[in-house]
């Protein structure tokens, strides 16, 4: 503050400035100067060819730079790639964030060169979070980066094959990957000597068949061993007991792709972005009200604003016409206007915030979204890929598919409002895998901070329907012979808001 | 549980009282994407023979070969989605025994595989199959609008319905992966972006006609990139070893 009351003083009243000064001249601390993130130049940028304004091919993929002395990197150990991946600060791009240096050592416990098993690299490339849209623009543009990506974390846990599971509708991507992988055994640069250095290591392409669930690690694993992509129970982790039984690590592409740069670059290069503990550059995915949607990789902790300014030319008809934005993909809350001013695009802030980074896949809703229905088609979503296996998910989503499809119309009770959002904290947390709390979480969101809007819904619908039983029907639709027990709600009248 | 006709016959032939009396049960048949039994169809049934093609089976061989010997199963999403695009673009019974044949697996559990994941589709579809995504990002950049002009422009077929023709099959999907190209559609393999009402018939027309229209973007950009010019990787990448450190320089 210091620093601030002095140069306010460095106005018209020089006499007054200087006595100022000299008064307070003691106090010797600075505030320090205030770090604004974003703005990362191209020469930091890991995927040159995001756009795919290059060849993808093995060709241009070595004129920009990848697969550049490989093997010396594979020379340096296992311990020194996954040091190097600390000292980078690189944190799982998939969502959850999980350290990937810790979580890659977890392959390498003490002994493990005693067991026979082979190892596994499993990198997730089942990329079908809503809003997302990242992945698939490394793999079309730098799928050498992915492979490479896999021979490096693949020589880090020791892996002896990595298996990539690309959705089935990416076909595109797929062939680039498929491609790129072919080359690489071509030139050597993966199979039996990989580039040479004596590690053996094999890549595969492993194509999925349209299931959101299979983007769950241990899910993921099932369906490459041929079976419905149900979660599995951990523990076992899957870096004890995975595919085929054996220590298997699942890591997004992005994570693996920008390893072999970090390693060539150096942790504390990667680590030069973005906050403590949350640093690095990322992929972002920008839709809905832009101006302009994109993908762009940029610093971490740049600032929401700045990054939808900067790089998709602002909010359709002004910031001012925002409504909200949900910040990391379909299964995070969304964030009203007053908090998306100053969040940065990072995992600590966003959580603070009351929201998650997830995917970096930006969701951006102006003043003409119906936030209701925007939700309510989420909770389709979410209902349509449970995967069917725990009971609090399988049918939690489908009563809160149909409740939220309800309060799109305002068919409903005040009181629904509240059994609707303990019904999200029953499916939360309850579940095998996340699915059953990335369901819940975006109807908590709206709840917490679209609840005037569902209220008025209801307030607007019984005005013109009258009176609502509970489950939506209408008291008018009852037949007047029966008798209507109370507890249906229909005679039920909700006290006044003030 | 009653049928409807007959239902409908018992409520004429009582009088006014007895309709209180209501049926037992009320329950509707349960309603979902498609129907997870089968039944014998003579266009479906497990007597109509199915084997790969000399060039489908070396495809399988190599995929097989990819999973340790002891996991054969391993393939069977591959195999079958290798099946189903000879099969004319659907899983039938024999597709899904073949592949339990080949992979010595029970054919259950070939079964649970095919009517778990959404893109095996057990029963026929048209030669062009039009997949619109309405999930939300796609449903804020009016996919709703799309979809609706796609059943008119096919003659107001639903989604999930085939035209008389067979030319096209449409159904809505969940989330694709374009989500900064919404809104989008899928025909076939390729992923149709940037879609508009106008863009969308002409998408249409050329898949009538027999032509491939321009895959991706419809509106004039490439791939993801901010359509009113680049914010990033502007200028020319670095090449091997630029940046590095001194010991990969």
């Amino acid at each position: 503050m210091m620093s601030v009351s002095s140069r306010s003083l460095a106005g018209p009243s020089g006499l007054m400035r200087s006595r100022h000064i000299i008064s307070r001249s003691f106090a010797t601390v600075q505030d320090p100067p205030v770090r604004r993130y974003g703005g990362l130049k191209d020469q930091d940028r890991i995927f040159t060819n995001l756009y795919c304004k290059h060849d993808h091919g093995l060709k241009g993929a070595q004129s920009r730079g990848d697969w550049h002395r490989t093997k010396d990197i594979l020379a340096k150990g296992d311990s020194w790639i996954i040091q190097s991946i600390k000292d980078s600060g690189l944190r799982g791009r998939g969502g959850a964030g999980f350290p990937s240096g810790l979580k890659w050592s977890f392959m390498n416990k003490p002994g493990w060169e005693k067991d026979p098993r082979p190892r596994y690299l499993v990198v997730n490339a089942d990329e079908g979070e809503p809003g997302t849209c990242k992945d698939r623009e490394i793999m079309r543009g730098d799928p050498h980066k992915l492979v490479e990506g896999c021979l490096v974390a693949g020589r880090a846990m020791n892996a002896t094959a990595a298996y990539i599971y690309i959705r089935g509708e990416f076909v595109q991507e797929a062939n680039h990957v498929q491609q790129a992988i072919t080359e690489a055994y071509k030139a050597g640069l993966i199979g039996p000597d990989a580039c040479g250095s004596g590690y053996g290591f094999d890549v595969y392409l492993h194509r999925g068949a349209g299931a959101y669930i299979c983007g769950e690690e241990t899910a993921l694993i099932e369906s490459i061993e041929g079976k419905q992509g149900k979660p599995r129970l951990k523990p076992p982790f899957p870096a004890d007991v995975g595919l085929f039984g054996c220590p298997t690590t699942v890591a997004n592409v992005e994570t693996v792709a920008v390893a072999p740069t970090i390693c060539r670059r150096g942790g504390s290069w990667f680590a030069g972005f973005g906050r403590e503990r949350n640093q690095g550059t990322k992929v972002f995915c920008i839709s809905g009200h832009v101006n302009n949607p994109c993908v762009v990789e940029d610093e971490m902790s740049i600032p929401l604003k700045d990054l939808i300014e900067k790089h998709c030319g602002g909010v359709r008809g002004g910031w001012d016409n925002l409504l909200g934005i949900i910040p990391g993909g379909s299964s995070v809350p969304v964030l009203p206007i007053k908090d998306c001013g100053e969040v940065l695009m990072d995992y600590d802030s966003l959580k603070d915030a009351g929201s998650g980074l997830g995917t970096g896949a930006v969701i951006v809703m102006d003043k003409s979204t119906d936030i209701v229905a925007a939700i309510a088609r989420f909770a389709h979503f979410y209902k349509h890929e449970s995967c069917g296996q725990c009971t609090p998910c399988r049918e939690g989503t489908t009563w809160m598919m149909n409740m939220m499809d309800r309060f799109v119309e305002g068919r409903g009770h005040q009181r629904e409002i509240d059994m609707l959002y303990e019904l999200t904290k029953q499916v939360e947390g309850r579940t095998i895998c996340a699915l059953g709390d990335a369901a819940a979480w975006p109807i908590q969101g709206l709840l917490r901070h679209f609840r005037p809007e569902v209220e008025k819904r209801i307030d607007q619908f019984r005005l013109q329907n009258g009176p609502v039983l509970f489950g939506g029907r209408l008291k008018s639709e009852v037949d007047p012979h029966l008798a209507l027990p109370d507890n249906l709600g229909g005679n039920l009248v909700d006290a006044p808001r003030v | 549980m009653l049928s409807l006709p007959r239902v409908a016959r018992l409520l004429a032939a009582v009088p006014r009282r007895a309709v209180i009396a209501r049926p037992i049960s009320t329950a509707q048949p349960r309603r979902s994407d498609a129907l997870f039994v089968h039944r014998d169809t003579p266009y479906n049934n497990p007597s109509i023979p199915f084997e790969f093609t000399l060039e489908n089976m070396k495809q399988a061989e190599e995929i097989i070969s990819h999973y340790p010997k002891q996991y054969k199963k391993a393939a069977v999403i591959p195999l079958l989605d290798l099946g189903q695009r000879q099969n004319k673009g659907w899983t039938s019974i024999s597709v899904m025994n073949y592949v339990a044949k080949l992979l010595e697996m029970p054919p259950m559990r070939v079964y649970e595989v095919a009517t778990f994941y959404t893109m095996f589709n057990r029963s026929p579809i048209g030669t062009n199959f039009v997949q619109v995504c309405t999930t939300t990002p796609c449903m804020l950049c009016g996919s709703t609008n799309i979809l609706n002009t796609v059943s008119e422009h096919l003659g107001g077929i639903k989604p999930g319905e085939t035209t008389k023709d067979g030319k096209f099959t449409l159904i809505e999907v969940e989330c694709q992966g374009a989500c900064s190209n919404a809104p989008m559609m899928v025909i076939n393999d390729d992923f149709y972006e940037d879609l508009t009402p106008e863009s969308t018939r002409k998408i249409l027309d050329a898949f009538a006609k027999g032509e491939k229209p321009k895959v991706g973007p419809q509106s004039g950009r490439k791939t993801s990139e901010n359509s009113a010019g680049l914010t990033s990787l502007t200028t020319k990448p670095y090449g091997p070893g630029e940046h590095c450190s001194p010991e990969f320089s």
